[in-house]
């Protein structure tokens, strides 16, 4: 393990506690945008680096910039009044941590079975453009689709309705 | 009273025998037809009537001639018909008619009589609405009484004798929109029905012990030797014997037929109905069917009876006839309905026929039936003819002087009046009464009953003058003037006028036709017949008796004319008897005060009954239903239905809670999700342990 | 932290835990959505790692599907917020416990 692991660990971590606890919409959304950032370079770091561009093209190009809209359009800069926790704060952090602890004893439970070390793959983009239209043909037209469907459904949904004549 | 003779008896039935049910059946079927036409046709039905029973009365000549000439060749005429009704087991119930002297006598009596009093209830009953009922009654009764008359059965004798009765209560009643003739019609139903509950104890008896109920039925029937011999040497207790107390419990049959003393009570009563039934079922017939029953069963009440000697029922019959006359004489001398008088002279009479047939055999009382039917019928018919002229008038008090003003209806009442006293020599009357005074006068058990007829005799002189003298003689005392009645109506009288006169003829000791036909003997006329000893003087003693009586009369009530509201001449002289007698020596009214209260007393006891404890029974059983019923209805609504509710209360409350679960708050989802993702990967590590 | 594989697991077990706790604590919509987006992210992570140590990763497989997943996340955001502009134009309300019109 070596020290960029930890700080890149450290940056996502943060980026995402950050995002989670500060008031301010507007500071939770550049947050969660440092924590995409941390995560490419993760991805980076295990030699995955088309998905790592994908990342930043797609997380922090497009969805980041969607959360800041959205939080301009839904007047999310002013303070709510009963405050940003929900009163039952204490029960979802329970459950929360109940799932980490969970999910890192299977982790520690079934390290042993797994090999230390690998060698590096060498992937081309290439590779993945011949995978893409060749094995994953299918989930690839799926997922045009599915990007189709929501493109017209979120137009549709945040669509100003048109003035219905009240009866 | 004699033993009859060695019988070789006639058992090819002739063809009138063979025909003789056609005698009541054709007045039967014409009453079905009057009671079925459609509206009141009144020529119709009068012709119906009085043509059937025409036809019956040529069948009974025929057959009346048929067994004179049988006789007459010195065979005894008995012929009969029977027949199966029905089978039980072994046993069976057989019905059929006979023909014998006595049959046809009597076949002829009661059909000319009704002849006559149909053509006479033509005028009488002409302005009555209910002429075609009356007719459909009084044919049904000609019918019933005649097969009576026939029967060899003493079933089929008790079925028409109740057909009998009922007509006899449908015409008494006949004016049933009134009170009165109602309740005389009920009570002379109940009394005769008391009668008749020993006649059917009797024929009971009779058949458990003999096995027939047929009078004769080729030497097995029950009045023939072998069943007499075997009812004679059953003992019934009382010293009696089975012939004699059947014989006696036939007799109290008779006794409330033909109003004998305890049961005599219904027949003044009976004067309430039209005269014309008063005068055919009262007096001629169906009061005589007692007595014809007596004479019929004569010899099972005869069995026994040594030569000289008489049985224990027939001395029974003697005392109650006896008693009879002379208590009914004595209560129509202070009368002053005029069919009421004639009501209680019937009785009186009946109870001479009854002593007739104890004391001399069933000649002696059959002679007495047959000339009393003619004088009584005709003594009715005038009074009817009486009450008719005087526009309704019943009561002797408002008559008088109608000797003037209905001249035929006095001659032949007169006639009728003269043969009832016995007046000697020219009236058939005298010749009936006398034998039965000579039969009495030979008894050797007791001269009691000679004096008591004698007396009777007295009586009914007295009376008949009485009645005769306020109604014929003096002055009119009425409110309108009487006027004679139409011929219709005084042609029967005439008739029977003439026959009352002629029938003496064949009675008397000169040349006793009668008495030898009954007992198949042969008659020849000879002057000494009047030479028996004692004869003589006995026919003079009686005719001393009833001019006594007329005299009498003559004298206390002659030709004068009392007011109707002035006190009776025998009143004013001795008050003392006139009150009971006028009273009717308190019969009635001890019934009212025993029999009758019982009667109330047991009814109110049923109703208490039937109100407290049946009644009782019945509402605490509908109480139990209601609280059983209250009961399911508590478990319906409380468990059933209040079940259901509160299980669909507990559905919906449960509902309510589990619709907690959806909040609507997508993060309370989040949270239940996420909580079951720990559970779940928590169970599938440990699971996988090694 | 005993192998690489490990730590990277360990990661994205922390990323997806503070990610819930993110969607189930906040009270504002768009945050639970970024919740929702960090936990899709952790699970991206899963997948290339598992995919870097795992055998065959000539077959692409953890790639492919770490692409797919980054698409079918855009787009999923992109409808989600939509839901919540189009809520808050409704209802003026971003607060996810006002918004309970689902309820039973």
């Amino acid at each position: 393990m070596n020290v960029v692991f930890y700080l890149l660990a450290a940056l996502t971590i943060g980026g995402g506690l950050a995002a989670v606890l500060l008031k301010h919409l507007v500071h939770c959304a550049l947050a969660t945008t440092v924590a995409f950032a941390g995560l490419a370079l993760l991805f980076l770091q295990l030699d995955a680096q088309f998905a790592g561009f994908a990342q930043i093209l797609v997380y922090i190009g497009a969805v980041a910039i969607l959360i800041v809209f959205a939080i301009l359009l839904t007047r999310g800069s002013e303070l709510p009044k009963g405050g940003v926790f929900s009163p039952s704060w204490f029960v979802g952090l329970v459950i929360a941590a109940g799932i980490f602890a969970v999910l890192a004893w299977a982790v520690l439970e079934s390290v042993r079975a797994v090999p230390q070390q690998t060698a590096i793959p060498d992937v081309t983009v290439r590779d993945i453009g011949n995978a893409l239209v060749g094995r994953y043909v299918l989930p690839l037209e799926i997922v045009a689709l599915l990007l189709t469907a929501a493109t017209i459904g979120a137009v549709i949904v945040a669509m100003h309705e048109k003035e219905r004549p009240k009866p | 009273m004699q033993e009859s003779a060695a019988f070789t008896p006639q058992f090819a039935a002739s063809t009138i025998t063979g025909l003789l049910w056609l005698i009541p059946a054709m007045p039967m079927i014409a009453s079905g037809v009057i009671a079925l036409l459609k509206q009141p046709r009144r020529k119709t039905a009068a012709s119906l009537a009085i043509g059937s029973l025409s036809i019956s009365l040529m069948l009974s000549l025929v057959a009346f001639c048929h067994v004179v000439a049988g006789w007459a060749h010195g065979s005894v005429v008995r012929e009969f018909v029977n027949f199966t009704w029905f089978r039980f087991g072994t046993s069976t119930v057989d019905l059929g008619w006979i023909l014998d002297p006595l049959a046809a006598i009597m076949l002829v009596m009661v059909s000319f009589v009704g002849l006559l009093i149909f053509i006479y209830s033509v005028g009488y009953m002409a302005h009555d609405e209910n002429f075609t009922r009356f007719f459909c009654f009084m044919s049904l009764f000609a019918g019933a009484m005649l097969g009576v008359v026939i029967s060899n059965s003493l079933l089929l004798l008790f079925m028409c004798w109740e057909i009998v009765g009922l007509t006899s209560y449908l015409l008494i009643g006949f004016w049933y929109q009134k009170p009165s003739p109602a309740a005389a019609a009920k009570k002379a139903f109940v009394t005769t029905r008391v009668g008749d509950i020993f006649f059917l104890l009797g024929i009971v008896w009779l058949y458990s012990q003999t096995g027939t109920l047929l009078f004769y039925n080729h030497g097995v029937g029950s009045l023939e030797g072998l069943a007499l011999v075997n009812l004679l040497s059953q003992h019934a207790g009382l010293g009696l014997s089975a012939a004699g107390a059947i014989g006696l419990l036939i007799f109290a049959g008779a006794a409330g037929k033909s109003g004998q003393l305890p049961l005599h009570v219904w027949l003044p009563d009976a004067m309430e109905g039209p005269t014309p039934v008063s005068a055919l079922i009262h007096a001629a017939t169906m009061v005589a069917a007692g007595v014809y029953l007596v004479a019929r069963v004569y010899p099972l009440m005869q069995i026994g009876a040594a030569p000289h000697g008489t049985t224990a029922a027939l001395t029974v019959v003697t005392w109650v006839g006896a008693s009879t006359a002379v208590f009914a004489a004595l209560i129509a001398v202070a009368q002053n309905d005029i069919k009421r008088i004639l009501a209680y002279s019937t009785i009186s009479q009946l109870g001479y026929m009854m002593a007739g047939l104890g004391l001399g055999g069933v000649a002696v009382g059959m002679f007495h039936l047959i000339t009393h039917a003619f004088f009584k019928a005709l003594l009715f018919l005038g009074a009817g003819s009486v009450i008719h002229g005087c526009h309704e008038e019943q009561d002797i008090r408002r008559m008088g002087g109608l000797r003037s003003d209905m001249p035929l209806t006095f001659l032949t009442y007169a006639i009728g009046m003269l043969a009832l006293c016995g007046f000697p020599l020219l009236f058939s009357g005298f010749w009936s009464k006398d034998g039965i005074l000579e039969a009495a006068k030979h008894w050797d058990i007791s001269k009691g009953p000679f004096y008591l007829l004698v007396f009777g005799a007295l009586l009914t002189a007295f009376y008949m003058t009485r009645q005769v003298c306020y109604v014929f003689f003096g002055h009119w005392r009425g409110h309108e003037t009487a006027h004679e009645s139409p011929k219709v109506m005084t042609l029967p009288l005439a008739i029977l006028a003439f026959f009352t006169i002629a029938l003496g003829v064949i009675g008397t000791p000169a040349w006793p036709w009668f008495h030898a036909f009954l007992e198949n003997r042969t008659a020849s006329f000879s002057w000494h017949g009047f030479a028996e000893p004692g004869l003589l003087q006995l026919m003079l003693a009686s005719s001393l008796v009833v001019f006594l009586g007329l005299g009498l009369g003559w004298r206390l009530y002659g030709d004068k004319s009392p007011k109707p509201e002035a006190p009776d001449a025998l009143e004013r002289s001795a008050p003392w008897l006139w009150a009971p007698l006028r009273d009717r020596l308190y019969v009635d009214e001890l019934y009212g005060v025993t029999v009758i209260a019982f009667y109330a007393w047991w009814a109110r006891v049923a109703d208490w009954l039937d109100h407290r404890i049946w009644g009782g029974i019945v509402a605490a059983i509908a109480w139990l239903f209601g609280l059983w019923a209250r009961f399911n209805r508590f478990l319906d609504v409380n468990w059933v239905d209040g079940g259901f509710d509160k299980t669909c209360e507990e559905l919906s409350s449960g509902g309510g809670l589990l619709s907690r679960l959806e909040g609507g708050r997508v993060q309370n989802y989040l949270r239940i999700l996420a909580a079951a993702v720990v559970a779940l990967v928590a169970m599938l590590i440990w699971s996988s342990r090694p | 932290m005993t192998t690489p594989l490990a730590g990277y697991l360990l990661v994205a077990a922390l990323l997806f835990a503070i990610g819930l706790a993110g969607a189930l604590v906040r009270r504002n919509a768009i945050l639970v959505l970024i919740g929702i987006e960090l936990m899709l992210n952790a699970a991206n992570l899963n997948l290339i790692a598992f995919w870097r140590f795992g055998p065959h990763p000539e077959a692409l497989t953890g790639m492919m599907f770490a692409i797919f997943s980054i698409a079918v996340a855009a787009a999923e955001a992109a409808v989600g917020l939509g839901l919540v502009i189009s809520i808050y134009r409704h209802t003026n309300i971003t607060e996810l416990d006002k918004i309970n019109r689902m309820k039973g």
